[in-house]
């Protein structure tokens, strides 16, 4: 048998518990430029031209670029409720 | 050639979930990657943070077709791989992913060999500049002054230049490129794929845990580095050397911004006195210098 491992989800987990803080889109502030999209290295946020921003929890280990790329200050960091 | 973000794949060659730390810069680099060449790609990754995203079974974190290959092994393996399309007729690119650890020390010599074979292949080092993956140990790609858990009081040798060394094997196509750059980024993996030969792409990608600064700031930092000349966008491509924007602009040392301001926001190079800073800033201009100096003598294609 190869050993072969495929891509899927969740290879190391539901990571989205990593985070301390969590992204918070202001969708009317958000200009659509697609940078944040373009920047996040866990590929949890999703973007179409047209209809802006939507980010997957599930996933997102809150590393905050993001809200730091973001030109127009739409993204905010809020601590995560519990910690 | 530019491209407009909105135009880009939005297949995840990255898949969430994965083992990467939070805020890791090689992952842009490898999202950038499968953007441009993901359905052409057959990657050889040797051991580091990359293999860890990629090899965890059963499950992988990077959806593109990955061959787990051993340390030094990897330029050999890609040849390998594109000597096998060849003769069987198959399209696509045989890709090294590696780190700065296997390529300028652990797989320095299969990489040169690579090189001065001209063997077909798109060689990608992702320079976070110490080896990550098992705690932070200095590598010869380990800028001076940086501190690492082998170097506590900063490292004394100046960091080894392992895009001009490849420029010097005479190969057809070096570049370096930069996380904070995607679109220069993509530009040279798709110019890189257009030749045929030895192919090497030095992709600056800084490392939240490693370089100790608050991982929202990976592409902040990785913009500063070019934007105070640390790190020279450049191409190296059939004999012809020229710098890349933005780093045109800062051939004029007075545009470039202090060298501080990229220091300062990491960990690494919290010991650092003034003096050392002014000696980092020398150095980097003797960087500018030399590679300025190829560019006039190397000026045109042949
Ligand atoms: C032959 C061999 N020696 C040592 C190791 C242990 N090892 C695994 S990853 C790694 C560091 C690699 O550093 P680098 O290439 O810079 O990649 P990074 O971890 O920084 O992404 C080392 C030394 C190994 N896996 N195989
Ligand atoms: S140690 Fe650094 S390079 Fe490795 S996965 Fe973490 S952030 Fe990325
Ligand atoms: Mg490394």
């Amino acid at each position: 048998m190869l050993p072969l491992s495929r891509p899927a989800p969740a290879s190391a987990g539901m990571t989205g518990t990593w985070r301390t803080y969590k992204p918070v889109v202001n969708l009317q502030k958000c200009i659509d430029c697609g940078l944040c999209w373009l920047y996040c290295p866990e590929s949890v946020i999703d973007w179409e031209k047209g209809y802006k921003i939507q980010i997957d929890y599930t996933y997102c280990k809150g590393c905050g670029i993001c809200a730091d790329v973001c030109p127009v200050k739409a993204i905010n960091m809020t601590p995560e409720e519990g910690i | 050639m530019s491209f407009r973000i909105d135009q880009l794949p939005k297949k995840k060659y990255v898949v969430p979930g994965n083992a990467a730390c939070a805020g890791c810069g090689m992952m842009i680099g490898l999202k950038i990657l499968g953007m441009a060449l993901g359905e052409e790609a057959v990657l050889s990754i040797p051991a580091s943070c990359a293999a860890v995203v990629q090899g965890l079974t059963p499950k992988s974190g990077v959806a593109m077709p990955i061959l787990n290959v051993p340390f030094a092994s990897a330029a050999a393996v890609a040849t390998g791989i594109a000597e096998a399309y060849r003769m069987l007729g198959v399209k696509g690119h045989a890709v090294v992913w590696a780190g700065d650890g296997g390529t300028a020390d652990i797989g320095f010599g299969t990489v040169s060999g690579a090189a001065e074979r001209n063997s077909n292949i798109i060689y990608v080092m992702y320079d976070n500049e110490a080896y990550m993956n098992t705690g932070i140990q200095r590598s010869s790609s380990t800028p001076r002054a940086a501190w690492t858990t082998t170097t506590p009081t900063g490292k004394h040798e100046r960091k080894k230049d392992v895009a001009l060394l490849m420029a010097m094997h005479g190969v057809p196509y070096v570049a370096t490129a930069s996380i904070a750059y995607p679109q220069d980024f993509y530009r040279k993996l798709k110019r890189a794929s257009e030749i045929q030969g030895f192919k090497f792409i030095h992709l600056h990608a800084p490392c939240p845990p490693g370089w100790r600064y608050d991982p929202a700031k990976t592409v902040e930092i990785a913009k500063l580095a070019v934007e105070t000349g640390a790190w020279i966008l450049w191409e190296y491509d059939n004999g012809q050397l020229k710098l890349n924007p933005p780093s045109t602009v800062y051939v004029d040392r007075a545009k470039r911004k202090p060298l501080k301001e990229y220091l300062k926001l990491q960990g690494r190079f919290a010991h650092l006195t003034d003096n050392d800073v002014k000696m980092l800033e020398e150095e980097i201009e003797a960087k500018w210098q030399t590679v300025l100096a190829l560019a006039k003598a190397f000026p045109q294609r042949l």
